[in-house]
């Protein structure tokens, strides 16, 4: 596993809002074919950190190297917010869920794949004479959405509209949109915020299978600390924009400025401290 | 809606509260446009006052509302103004829709068969179909990208005006004329795609405003190219090459007809129905292409659209440059239908007309634009006799639609793809745009 290439390399990544620097001097690596968690309290900059990789946001400081398999690179802070998705292939999910709600399910995913379908439809002008090759391209992508529906158990609802489904489903269905797209990073943006027990554990099998038989990687934010507890191979911990920990669970997990960041410290404690520095 | 919960039975007191309180609004509203009259005999003006006529509206505004509480409050149901449908009529209304629109267009065809002798009937029709197609042109804006524009009546400008300039001052066919008139317009559809790309919302709909303005004062003021208020005449359309003339090389001589000045109307007619029908045949297929689902997807969610690789701006300008090139054609064809076009056929009310068709057959809808073109210009043409009252039953018309229909005439959304059955998306779910 140690051996294993990074795909993503972010250095020295500041975000600056006017006088908030949301995100500070952050630097980590994730590797290819591992889940990469990125976690902390609530205000921590994770999000921020999602954008940035995303291109919904440039970063005011820092560089993010994202590798392919064929080793082609590319510098996400200088590509479009869409460019990162259609050239660097980083697909990302939302924590406040963004479907297509007036769509089918399988509406969505269709739309998921408009890059390769919009280059077989000769941009529009084959595909309005109804040339066979955009009839073939539009099969495979029905194939290739049907794969993925099946994957995270949404067939059945394969022509309702987005908005009439239950909560947990909409999760799903946004997790497969964004593999639709044919992603070697996934970022997944609070996947089990809302979700119960059950679903949760689901989503823990769906995102193993993701990783291990598709051997793509994901970057996740999660509050959930069961569910990154259990499948993540690499904790990055942020709080206040600052990384404070970074390594694997097991030592994130008795690492005491994580424990202080999510649990805060004894009154005793900071008695102590106060008393050391004399107030 | 459970019944036993609701307060049933007649309400008298809270009746005639709410009744008063209307008449007391009324009295403010119509007090000084009914209560007074301005005359000017001779001399300074003078008012009259009219108290008989004031307390009549009131007493019918204070009577009306007395009994629509009443009737509410019997019905239990304050809120829905609507008849409501028992669930067994549903399938058999559904089936009655399948066929509304194949016989709108059976309808269509046989139009100027059926009513060869009635010239107002069939420019009427012409008429109508004119909006069908500026309906559908827009709908592809308004209706799939969610792009609200205001100033589209400045595309159908460009059409008529490029066909009559370039007839002018090149001595061009219409043939050739109309699709240069489609590129035309769809150039200065991308042209002003590019400055609003970052609008949304009202931004957008003001800037487009502004843009159908500009428009139709340019071709007010460059007296020197255009015309100016004088207008330009555009040629009348020949029978491919054959003009509809009574001379020996006529198209009635050529194929043996006695001369009829209706034959031109007939054509005119076919043509424009082949016009409308082919941008209903280009907007059914591209809402299948990539190209089209982007453009639902976009009125549905922008940053999602991002987030999944599509390029917002591109998919943004093609929806404006399609929209706009079938609003030029449509301008072509009326230029050469009347014959002469000035800057006044093109006023915002025309863009107005255009979005209130697109709204009120329900966004996206094609049948329901369709129907919706009928009964608002075809409707419009039936009170003419009233002319004073017109635009009084067209509000009026456009409220009530508004209150039983919010979201249109046809307010689902037939899904572009299908795995196993097709159900239509009802319209709470889908997303009216914001730009």
């Amino acid at each position: 596993m140690n051996a294993a290439p990074t795909i993503l390399e972010v250095e020295h990544l500041t975000m600056r809002f006017g006088g908030l620097i949301a995100i500070d001097d952050l630097s980590f690596a994730a590797r290819r074919g591992d889940i990469t968690a990125l976690i902390g309290p609530n205000g921590a900059g994770k999000t921020t950190v999602f954008n940035c990789i995303t291109g919904f946001y440039k970063p005011t400081v820092g560089m993010m190297r994202l590798t392919h398999d064929d080793g082609a690179t590319f510098l996400l802070e200088r590509l479009l917010d869409f460019r990162v998705a259609q050239r660097a292939r980083v697909a990302r999910t939302f924590q406040n869920i963004r479907l297509f709600a007036g769509m089918t399910v399988l509406e969505n995913l269709m739309v998921a794949q408009h890059n390769p379908l919009m280059a077989a439809s000769g941009y529009s002008i084959a595909g309005l004479f109804g040339l066979a090759t955009y009839a073939r391209a539009e099969r495979a992508a029905v194939e290739r959405a049907r794969y993925w529906m099946d994957q995270t158990g949404l067939t059945p609802r394969a022509d309702d509209p987005a908005g009439s489904l239950p909560y947990g489903e909409q999760r799903r269905l946004e997790i497969a949109r964004a593999l639709c797209t044919g992603p070697v990073l996934l970022c997944l943006d609070e996947p089990a915020a809302g979700l119960n027990p059950r679903e949760s554990a689901e989503l823990n099998a769906l995102l193993r299978s993701i990783r291990d038989q598709h051997a793509m990687s994901i970057l996740l934010i999660e509050h959930d600390m069961s569910v990154v507890m259990e499948i993540s191979d690499h904790v990055v911990v942020l709080d206040y924009g600052i990384k404070i920990a970074d390594g694997p669970p097991d030592a994130i997990r008795n690492d005491q400025k994580v424990i202080a960041a999510y649990l805060g410290v004894a009154d005793e404690e900071v008695a102590q401290v106060a008393a050391e520095v004399g107030i | 809606m459970e019944a036993a919960d609701r307060v049933t039975g007649l309400d008298l007191v809270g009746a005639l509260k709410s009744a008063a309180l209307a008449a007391a609004i009324a009295v403010g509203l119509f007090g000084f446009v009914i209560g007074f009259r301005t005359e000017q005999i001779a001399g300074p003006l003078s008012l009259t006052p009219r108290p008989v006529l004031l307390a009549l509206v009131v007493a019918v505004v204070f009577a009306g509302r007395f009994l629509m509480v009443l009737l509410w409050t019997a019905r239990g149901d304050v809120l829905s103004l609507a008849p409501r449908l028992p669930d067994s009529v549903k399938p058999a209304l559904a089936r009655i829709g399948e066929w509304v629109a194949p016989a709108l267009l059976a309808f269509a065809l046989a139009t100027p068969i059926i009513f060869y002798d009635n010239r107002y009937l069939l420019d009427l029709g012409i008429m109508v179909l004119t909006y069908v197609m500026l309906g559908w042109g827009l709908n592809i804006v308004v209706g799939l990208a969610g792009l609200l524009d205001l100033g589209y009546v400045a595309f159908y400008a460009v059409g008529a005006y490029s066909y009559a300039l370039l007839a002018q001052y090149f001595g061009w066919s219409f043939w050739i004329c109309l699709p240069l008139a489609g590129i035309l317009a769809a150039f200065w559809g991308i042209l002003l795609g590019f400055p609003v790309l970052r609008l949304r919302g009202d931004y957008l709909a003001i800037v487009t405003l502004a843009f159908g303005e500009m428009i139709r004062i340019v071709l007010t003021n460059w007296q020197s190219f255009t015309g100016g208020p004088n207008g330009v005449s555009a040629p009348r359309p020949s029978f491919f090459g054959i003009p509809f003339s009574a001379g020996d090389d006529g198209f009635a001589a050529t194929f043996g007809l006695e001369f009829s000045a209706t034959h031109r109307v007939v054509f005119l007619f076919y043509l424009i129905l082949a016009l409308a029908l082919v941008t209903n045949w280009a907007t059914i297929r591209l809402r299948r292409l990539p190209v089209g689902r982007a453009w639902e997807a976009m009125r549905e969610d922008e940053i999602a659209c991002r987030s999944l690789g599509i390029n917002t701006t591109n998919t943004k300008l093609t929806a404006f440059a399609i929209g706009a090139m079938f609003g030029g054609v449509a301008g072509a064809f009326f230029a050469t239908r009347q014959g002469f076009i000035s800057p006044e056929s093109f006023v915002f009310m025309e863009s107005a007309m255009i979005l209130a068709i697109v709204v009120l057959g329900g966004m996206g809808s094609q049948i329901g634009v369709a129907v919706a073109a009928l009964v608002m210009i075809g409707g419009f043409e039936l009170f003419r006799e009233f002319a004073q009252f017109r635009m009084l039953i067209f509000g009026a018309a456009m409220v009530a639609i508004m209150v039983w229909r919010p979201r249109g005439l046809v307010a689902t959304r037939e899904p572009s793809i299908f795995l196993k059955e097709r159900k239509t998306v009802s319209a709470e779910m889908v997303a009216e745009g914001r730009g």
